[in-house]
């Protein structure tokens, strides 16, 4: 039995929350009307991707000229923007599948908001590779599919192509592993449901989930599965993103170490995604002691290592570029740190290097609204990373007679922000619809789980033995994971279901009084 | 500066489509139709000679559509283009030396740069070709390749200036 949990270990969730209150607590949102709150992030996020929207329509209907770009700067915004948001997936992906491998228990109250939002993110970048084509209607050719064309294929020496087969992977089993870990929820969303269509539309989403033992097996067997299946795309996503860069001969872009650095970057601006949206949903839905400043704290933790390897790829990148000799090289990098776009790199430095070194303080870790600070300059920085790798590179290359300078035009900003408004539209509806904490998982953390035996024989169990672990008192129902809630839980939901659906009311208002988290 | 159709070339191994190939000519060919406009040809290419319409540039008015090369496609936009070291002349020259069932001769084919230029600067031919005047030119001693260094391996090649340092004004 290796996953005892130390009793002297602090709860990841408060003690003061019975099983019904926390399924309460999480499903409420959904069933209420939405809040002043939530309409006007909502317009402002609708308004952003109304924006989006027509500059897109605008640039696709009168062609890539609209942008700033010219013969030298190929790409600027369009490939920023990609780079960066499919980074910023990058760290639901880890909060979901590698630290459940590693059974780092503190990503069940966050894995669902991050990775509904790498899937979000991904949505997002996937829309540039499409419209930075010059005609996008034609996006399907990057594509092997068959044809009549004769022996017309794909290029499998392009990383776009690559990028192609990474992105579309990504994405699908981003959305299965996503949709397979909502199962359960969507399931105890269907037994509260009041009304008919609510009851009709949760319960064909939840599969006939049933809740018996035999469904949790098989549920755990294929989430274990799918975190397996998704952990070697944390890597090999970001990786093979890099390739686009690091296959070509350009001076700045041509450098075997962009696929680590890439890989860590894109952990970085991740969490910092994360941790702004969940210091929001902390706040705005009342969840502190479900994402607490411990969450908050590994997080930013996880962000001094990242930051670290990133500003550590920044200084060997220099160092390469001088030790190689090469004067293109040489002349790259002086251009970057000293050239017309320097106040871009020196940005990119200031956030992406100095910002996570305030993360050794706990006293600003453990500050909600420094840590929100910080993390939004960090994504600040992470942007102006892929600016400065894509333009600085670009503008001034091989032949002085070809450099020019770049300036984005308002379609391109416009794209952006709409970016952002679609990211968040997507993002609250789904706070609206499904829910945002994984109900089942957050109550094997739960104090409640830990303390209280479940039932009264296995309560008896745990009387006997001084190590808490529901596992152990649940006679070890299947081989891996911490994930696996309490077994009789089933019948516990149902039993506090009966009580529930009476007092539901009565309880709504009385379990936000105490914030043990902090 | 023209497209220097290299062997080993930088544009042709990004394209995610295949648009940009070589010719069995050794022509470093555009593909208009198959192009989605990526740019990323252009983004690798050293000399930066490609170009790409930003825009749907109108050529529906008859009288200016007369202006056009009746030989060579009107590109559409969203399209990477480059110079094609005048693929339309060189076809036209095959078949001329097909219908006169006699093979290609040196200088039957001229680009329309070489054609244009008044200094015939531009020397146009087979390298393969021992007896062409391009490849005496290029064994004369005088030739350079731009980016040896990088191994593109540009077929276009350049003449070093004349200089005669024994001279006073030393040009």
């Amino acid at each position: 039995m290796s996953h005892a949990v130390s009793p002297l270990r602090e709860p990841l969730v408060s003690e003061a929350r019975t099983l019904h209150q926390l399924t309460d607590e999480i499903a409420r949102p959904m069933e209420r009307r939405p809040t002043k709150a939530w309409w006007c992030a909502f317009l402002a996020s609708f308004s952003a991707l109304v924006l989006g929207v027509y500059c897109v329509s605008v640039q696709v209907m009168t062609g890539v000229g609209t942008w700033g770009l010219n013969k030298t700067v190929g790409w600027a915004f369009d490939i920023t923007n990609f780079v960066f948001w499919i980074g910023i997936g990058h760290a639901g992906t880890l909060i979901s599948a590698i630290l459940f491998l590693f059974r780092q228990k503190w990503r069940t109250s966050i894995n669902r908001s991050a990775e509904a939002m790498t899937l979000f993110a991904v949505m997002c970048a996937g829309l540039f590779p499409i419209i930075h084509m010059g005609r996008p209607w034609f996006a399907y050719f990057a594509a092997p599919y068959p044809n009549d064309r004769g022996p017309l294929w794909v290029n499998f020496r392009s990383p776009l192509v690559w990028d192609m087969f990474a992105i579309s992977t990504y994405f699908i089993i981003s959305a299965v592993f996503w949709y397979v870990g909502l199962l359960p929820d969507l399931a105890t969303m269907r037994d509260r449901a009041k009304s008919a269509i609510r009851k009709a539309i949760y319960g064909a989403l939840s599969l006939g989930w049933n809740g018996s033992q035999r469904t949790w097996l098989r549920y755990e067997t294929v989430y274990l599965l799918l975190a397996g299946l998704a952990t070697p795309l944390v890597l090999s996503v970001h990786s093979i993103v890099s390739m686009d860069f690091a296959t070509s001969i350009l001076p700045g872009w041509h450098t075997t170490i962009f696929p680590p650095y890439f890989v860590a970057g894109a952990v970085f601006s991740g969490f910092a995604m994360v941790l702004t949206l969940m210091i929001i949903a902390r706040h705005v839905m009342g969840w502190k002691h479900l994402i607490t400043i411990r969450h908050v704290e590994n997080m930013t933790k996880i962000m001094i290592a990242t930051g670290g390897i990133v500003g550590f790829a920044y200084a060997t990148e220099f160092f390469t570029a001088w030790y190689s000799g090469n004067e293109l090289e040489r002349f790259a990098f002086s251009n970057r740190a000293f050239g017309p776009y320097a106040w871009a790199y020196w940005i990119m430095v200031g956030c992406n290097v100095l910002i996570p070194q305030f993360f050794w303080f706990k006293k600003i870790r453990t500050s909600v609204a420094a840590v929100f600070a910080l993390s939004i300059l960090v994504n600040v920085g992470m942007w102006f990373e892929r600016f400065v790798i894509i333009v600085t590179s670009l503008h001034r290359d091989f032949l002085p007679s070809s450099w020019a300078m770049y300036a984005p035009t308002f379609i391109e900003v416009g794209t952006l922000v709409g970016t952002f408004g679609l990211f968040f539209t997507c993002f609250l509806l789904f706070i609206r619809v499904l829910p945002a904490v994984s109900i089942a998982e957050v109550k094997a953390v739960s104090g409640y789980a830990r303390k209280i035996g479940v039932t009264t024989e296995f309560r008896e169990q745990s009387a006997k033995k001084p190590v808490d672990s529901w596992r152990e008192r649940n006679g070890e129902p299947n081989g891996h994971g911490g994930r696996t809630p309490p077994q009789p839980q089933s019948t516990q939901r149902s039993e506090e279901k009966k009580k529930g659906d009476k007092k539901e009311d009565a309880g709504a208002g009385a379990d936000l009084v105490t914030e043990a988290g902090e | 500066m023209t497209c220097l159709h290299c062997e080993n070339a930088p544009c042709e191994t990004v394209c995610p489509v295949l648009a940009t190939v070589h010719s069995s000519d050794g022509l470093n060919q555009q593909v208009y139709n198959r192009c989605v406009g990526t740019r990323y040809c252009a983004n690798n290419c050293p000399p930066k000679v490609r170009r790409f319409n930003w825009f749907e540039y109108d050529h529906g008015e008859p009288i200016e559509r007369m202006v056009l090369n009746p030989d060579v496609v009107v590109r559409s936009r969203g399209v990477m283009e480059k110079c094609s070291l005048c693929v339309q002349r060189i076809q036209a020259g095959k078949a001329d030396a097909k219908r006169a069932g006699r093979p290609v001769a040196d200088g039957d084919i001229r680009t329309a740069c070489q054609q244009s230029c008044p200094a015939g600067a531009i020397v146009f031919g087979d390298l393969n070709d021992p007896k062409s005047r391009v490849a005496a030119l290029v064994k004369s001693g005088r030739n350079y390749r731009l980016f040896e260094d990088l191994n593109i391996g540009p077929v276009v090649s350049y003449l070093t200036k004349l200089r005669n340092p024994g001279s006073k004004e030393g040009v």
